[in-house]
């Protein structure tokens, strides 16, 4: 059975009529891990809320847990866990307090969801009686979770839970995250990181209010159209500048310490490095080593985005 | 980035000696020792609660330190904190421009404040907003702005004033990748002018782009080299790698 559904679904908003979410359609299977992939404003908080019930669609239909969004509200907000991107908890109440409440509102207990809380909620239990709004940013995290879980929810929205969070403990997050899983819970989370998309099942990548792509990971990756080169020069502005002239290319882009060159796919791998090489070298580069690379989620997400001038600046 | 521009010129732009900051029993920053060069982009890491906004804060004269010494573009962090707030630009992730204010209220604004001259200031907004590709954004307010547009602005409203230095506080979070890129761009120009970069991120990616790079752990720089020398200390393939190594080993409770 499908855990999420969205037909058409679109928020415009104020008097400029600005398209927030453009028609999105796509599905969540139950026990999923699904990730909603792209940068600040691409919609993704739109949907969220639309989703949980706490903001109407101005178009298209969406079913949470088989409940219509619009005329179910109720029995969503029964069944789903939310934790929106800004934190939301009761600042004056305490960890202990804040978990009671939610519990209650639900009613239930927190004895009788702890086990879905445990590994999450040892961590904070040493300052139980600390007020929320004295914690700092990575123990409101796990607060946030723990009060959107205590009501055992089918469906799981976690809006954005690690932006803004170094990257060790985004791997820890994600590593809850896949325990949860294993507790046949659905998750729907967004994120701005790339390379926090390899840890979904399915992702859909996002931007101005429309998807750009919806598939596995991997299958994303295998779907890249062009040949990928990392590079490596010892001037990496130079390189960068002379790669932008190279002829054969489609897309070049610095990534970490490497130059990304993308150029039409096919034809000799080996012949393909060197012609790129000697091209770089003539320029004038010294220290160049050129080697075929796969290409990641972000990658992906660039060659999907770069036809669409608009974006660009300068 | 392999080349250094700071290597031939050592110019020191900031320094820091034994820097502390105390809340109390606990120590936030610990005995910080360094020097970033004039024209540097120098990246400042570390993990949430390492200590890394308390250092800003000393640094940008808008926290006394418990003890130790610095200077950031020869300004003493205890006795000139308005000079150095006069020759430093800052923008963060959080906040930076005003939303309620039109692109150009706003850099009138920040010129303003900076006590840019009418006439230098009329100029100077003409040139940015040409700069930026802005002209038909002028008189919109900020908050109309996609984010990558409004980050790239901050910067360059950080830099009106030109200051020898220039804090970046997360300048590209949640930036989509092809605008951060861009972003980037812009912090290359700068430096290339002169600018000294004090920039913290949370994309190692980013890290890579830095001339060289610290990383806080526990209240202490526990690494300070370009990122090159720092994989091969770590005899490791990538920065993500080396935070990790160093980032696991924190002993400190986040609270």
């Amino acid at each position: 059975m499908q855990a999420i559904t969205l037909n058409g679904l679109t928020k415009v908003y104020g008097k400029e009529k600005t398209v927030a979410v453009n028609k999105v359609s796509f599905s969540v299977e139950q026990g999923e891990l699904f990730g909603l992939i792209g940068p600040d404003g691409a919609g993704k908080t739109s949907v969220f809320r639309m989703l949980t019930t706490v903001l109407l669609p101005d178009g298209g239909s969406a079913t949470v847990n088989g409940f219509d969004v619009v005329k179910d509200y109720k029995q969503i907000r029964n069944s789903v866990g939310y934790m929106p991107g800004k934190f939301s908890l009761y600042p004056d109440l305490s960890i202990e307090e804040n978990l009671n409440f939610f519990a209650t509102v639900f009613n239930t207990t927190v004895e009788e969801n702890y086990h879905l809380i445990r590994d999450i909620y040892v961590q904070i239990e040493p300052f139980k009686k600390r007020r929320a709004g004295k914690l700092s940013g990575g123990m409101k995290q796990k607060l946030a979770l723990c009060c959107a879980l205590i009501h055992k929810p089918t469906v799981l929205f976690l809006d954005e839970p690690t932006t803004g969070v170094d990257p060790v403990s985004r791997k820890e997050f994600w590593e809850m995250l896949k325990r949860l899983k294993a507790q046949n819970i659905t998750i729907i989370v967004s994120t701005p990181y790339m390379d926090e998309a390899a840890l979904c099942d399915r992702i859909a990548l996002m931007q101005d209010g429309k998807i750009l792509s919806i598939d596995t990971p991997a299958n994303i990756v295998s779907n890249y159209p062009d040949q990928l080169f990392a590079v490596k020069a010892d001037h990496m502005y130079a390189l960068l500048e002379s790669a932008a002239r190279y002829e054969k290319r489609i897309n070049s882009y610095a990534f970490g310490e490497y130059a990304h060159v993308a150029v039409p796919a096919g034809g000799d791998l080996e012949a393909g490095a060197a012609a790129l090489r000697s091209s770089l070298e003539n320029a004038g580069l010294k220290g160049v080593e050129v080697y075929p690379t796969m290409p990641t989620i972000e990658d992906c997400f660039i060659k999907l985005t770069v036809d669409r001038p608009a974006q660009a600046l300068n | 980035m392999n080349h250094d521009p700071a290597s031939n010129k050592k110019e020191i732009s900031i320094k820091a000696d034994q820097l502390t900051k105390r809340y109390g029993d606990f120590i936030a920053a610990n005995a910080l020792s360094f020097e970033v060069y004039k024209g540097e982009i120098f990246g400042f890491l570390g993990a949430n609660g390492a200590g890394k906004t308390t250092a800003m804060r000393m640094l940008c004269g808008l926290s006394t330190p418990s003890s130790g010494s610095a200077t950031i573009a020869g300004f003493d962090v205890y006795k000139q904190t308005e000079q150095i707030k006069k020759n430093i630009g800052y923008m963060s992730q959080k906040f930076s421009l005003y939303e309620d204010l039109t692109v150009l209220e706003n850099i009138r604004f920040y010129g303003g404040i900076y006590g840019l001259p009418r006439n230098e200031l009329k100029e100077k907004s003409t040139a940015l907003i040409d700069r930026l590709g802005l002209q038909g954004e002028a008189n919109k307010l900020v908050a109309s702005l996609p984010l990558g547009w409004k980050q790239k602005l901050a910067f360059s409203v950080a830099v009106l004033h030109q200051p020898q230095i220039v804090f970046l506080d997360e300048p590209t979070g949640g930036v989509d990748p092809v605008t951060r890129r861009q972003f980037w761009d812009l912090i290359y120009q700068a430096a290339d002018q002169g600018v000294t970069i004090f920039v913290t991120t949370h994309y190692m990616d980013e890290a890579e782009y830095c001339n060289r790079i610290s990383i806080m752990v526990d209240g202490r720089i526990a690494a300070l080299d370009t990122p090159h020398r720092l994989k091969e200390q770590f005899q490791v393939g990538s920065m993500d790698e080396v935070f990790y190594q160093l980032a696991r080993e924190a002993k400190r409770v986040e609270v």
